[in-house]
């Protein structure tokens, strides 16, 4: 899927990870990571539940603060330095586990709030492009109920194309669908896949191994704040190297 | 294969069941419900009666002085001669027409503000907010634009009353939610101010505060400065109600779940857009009921300032049944005093309800 591109011109490069390591308290979350995604890219990242995966893309856009070693998202480097986070913010959306929508707040408020706070678009303008946005995940005539009153997979939908309003060139997404029934993860992933397709770079924590081989460029599999191995799916899947991989596979898979 | 037929929407039942059937099945439904109606019954009718008895039947509505009491009931003539203290206090008469011109638009931007149709409410809650105080400022004490000087000490009874309320509660919203924030702030000099601030005021009865307003507040701003005593007394309400309110509203902050800060961050809002556009009308939405608590307790904590010398409504009241030519008609007054802050008070708790439902986005 890459190569044709790849080819030509070196990528650009849109996220590094170097060296990073992140601690909460005394322990050691995050060891020595290093990950250098291009434009376009697709990772899907999968491993056992606490080995890290939240926590290493909650760092790409500053939700959690790492330690040591660097994280450069679209040129410019994460420091304490809010302007550097806010640069860094405005390139990259997130789509949470549990949606976190505001509750008090219509799906086209949710979709507006910030286009007109933070980018300070007219509320008019900002209206026609969350419309537009609704429209490509599919929901455009739930736009004036409030999220309490959609499905869990409607909200989720919602929630990206909140997201997509702020024109992210990157976005993250943390278990999108795993805390939904399961008749309603077609619809996101769905939705998911059509953004991919149309050249998103993206991060997806996932389980979904379909979407992975789906769509992924590569997969990573993270075990106790490693990451243990990286590959692109096929061979991933086929043929895994390490045996933890090998065990964690062999567990979800005759899931 | 068989194709399933869906079928079509119906419109829900609608429940006919008349008022027996509803007599039946809340009141009488089964031995136990129809015990209990009938004890409620037997306990709440017979006292209900005599009071009505007291208050409208055998009551005496008009005279102007003692004479005219000459029934067993209540007698409001007594109410009525000292109405126009018990609303304006010691304010002289023939200024009185600002109190009511304060009265009738005040009650105006009420019902402007309560009302849902209302055209331009945001100017008119910020016309009321910021304009309106200083015109009332001024139409009240008087002493510019050719009005006379009223002296805050000529203030009292329900005017009085409703003063120290609406200015305490006005100005301890917005106290208590800086308060709350600050507590839980991530800066330590702000969070500690905040901690100590609220949990100082909390921890005094209001009638210290209110002393130690009249009494010591001199001492620390220097003698110098006349500070007049209402104003004295508002400082302390407004300082002791900004505490009970910051800690009623961090319950609410608490509430909100941390997944609606990050998405707040993620979407690139800062601290102040975050909070103010998606926590506070979250965390106060929640804590309307326990704000409007609050709100309903100072309405009726404001008739302690009694012990500094100012005449609120309960206190001209009270001087009131020192008169000797009104000796022993106490119960009509207390009854009186009692009502009005219930009409007050209970508004205020339905209008709450009514928020609450209107507010209300699903689960
Ligand atoms: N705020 C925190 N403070 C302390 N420890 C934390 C905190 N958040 C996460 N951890 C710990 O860090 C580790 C990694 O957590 P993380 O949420 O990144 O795991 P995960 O791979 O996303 O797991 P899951 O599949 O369950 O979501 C876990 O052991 C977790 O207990
Ligand atoms: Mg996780």
């Amino acid at each position: 899927m890459t190569n044709s591109a790849a080819s030509e011109t070196k990528p650009e490069v849109v996220i590094e990870l170097k060296q990073m390591n992140k601690w909460y308290g005394d322990f050691h979350v995050l060891k020595e990571l290093n990950l250098t995604v291009t434009k376009g890219e697709k990772i899907v990242v999968c491993g056992p539940s606490g080995s890290g995966k939240s926590t290493m893309i909650r760092c790409i856009n500053r939700l959690e603060e790492h330690q040591a070693g660097q994280i450069i998202v679209s040129g410019t480097e994460l420091t304490e330095d809010l302007k550097a986070i806010n640069e860094v913010r405005s390139h990259v959306g997130m789509c949470f586990q549990h949606f976190n929508l505001f509750p008090h707040l219509t799906v086209l408020q949710n979709c507006c709030l910030a286009p007109i706070w933070v980018k300070k678009i007219p509320q008019a303008e900002a209206e026609k492009i969350a419309m537009k946005f609704l429209e490509r995940v599919k929901i455009p005539e739930q736009a004036d109920k409030y999220p309490g009153q959609l499905s869990g997979g409607q909200q989720q939908r919602v929630a990206i194309a909140r997201s997509l309003c702020m024109n992210p060139e990157i976005m993250l997404f943390d278990e999108p669908t795993s805390a939904l029934d399961p008749e309603m993860v077609r619809e996101v992933l769905d939705v998911m896949v059509e953004l991919a397709e149309e050249g998103m770079t993206m991060i997806c924590v996932t389980h979904e191994m379909g979407f992975a081989k789906q769509v992924a460029d590569r997969v990573i599999f993270m075990d106790r704040g490693e990451i243990i191995e990286e590959n692109v799916p096929t061979e991933f899947f086929d043929n895994p190297q390490s045996d933890r991989t090998k065990l964690f596979l062999s567990q979800i898979l005759n899931h | 294969m068989t194709v399933h037929e869906f079928k079509p929407d119906l419109a829900p039942p609608t429940s006919a069941r008349g008022v027996v059937g509803w007599l039946k099945y809340n009141l009488f439904n089964g031995p136990v419900n129809s015990i209990f109606t009938l004890l409620l019954i037997y306990l709440v009718i017979p006292p209900l009666l005599s009071a009505f008895q007291w208050i409208f039947i055998d009551a005496d509505f008009i005279g102007d002085s003692r004479d005219a009491c000459t029934s067993d009931g209540a007698c409001w003539v007594f109410i009525s001669s000292r109405f126009e203290q018990l609303i304006y206090g010691f304010y002289p008469s023939e200024e009185r027409w600002r109190v009511n011109i304060v009265f009738v638009s005040f009650a105006l931007i009420i019902a402007g503000l309560i009302w849902p149709k209302t055209p331009q409410k945001t100017k008119l809650a910020i016309f009321s907010l910021v304009i309106y105080p200083i015109i009332v400022f001024y139409l009240l004490i008087g002493d510019s634009f050719g009005l006379a000087k009223v002296d805050t000490h000529q203030w009292g009874g329900l005017m009085l009353t409703l003063t120290l309320a609406v200015v305490g509660i006005v100005a301890a919203l917005p106290f208590g939610i800086l308060l709350a924030l600050g507590r839980r702030s991530d800066m330590p000099i702000i969070r500690s101010f905040s901690t100590i601030y609220i949990e100082f005021w909390r921890a005094v009865p209001l009638i210290t505060v209110l002393f130690m307003a009249s009494v010591m507040l001199p001492l620390f701003v220097g003698s110098e400065v006349d500070f007049d005593k209402l104003m004295r007394a508002l400082i302390g309400i407004i300082m002791f109600q900004s505490a009970y309110m910051a800690e009623v509203i961090r319950g609410g902050l608490q509430a909100i779940p941390k997944g609606q800060y990050e998405a707040g961050e993620a979407l690139g809002l800062n601290y102040w857009q975050s909070t103010g556009l998606i926590i506070l009308p979250q965390a106060l939405k929640i804590t309307i009921p326990s704000i409007v608590n609050t709100f309903i307790a100072l309405f009726k904590d404001t008739s302690l300032v009694l012990i500094i010398g100012l005449f609120d409504l309960l206190a001209i009241g009270q001087s009131a049944l020192a008169d000797p030519a009104w000796l022993g008609f106490s119960t009509e007054m207390y009854v009186f005093v009692a009502f009005v802050f219930w009409v007050f008070c209970f508004g205020m708790s339905r209008y709450s309800v009514y928020l609450e439902n209107k507010l209300h986005t699903g689960h």
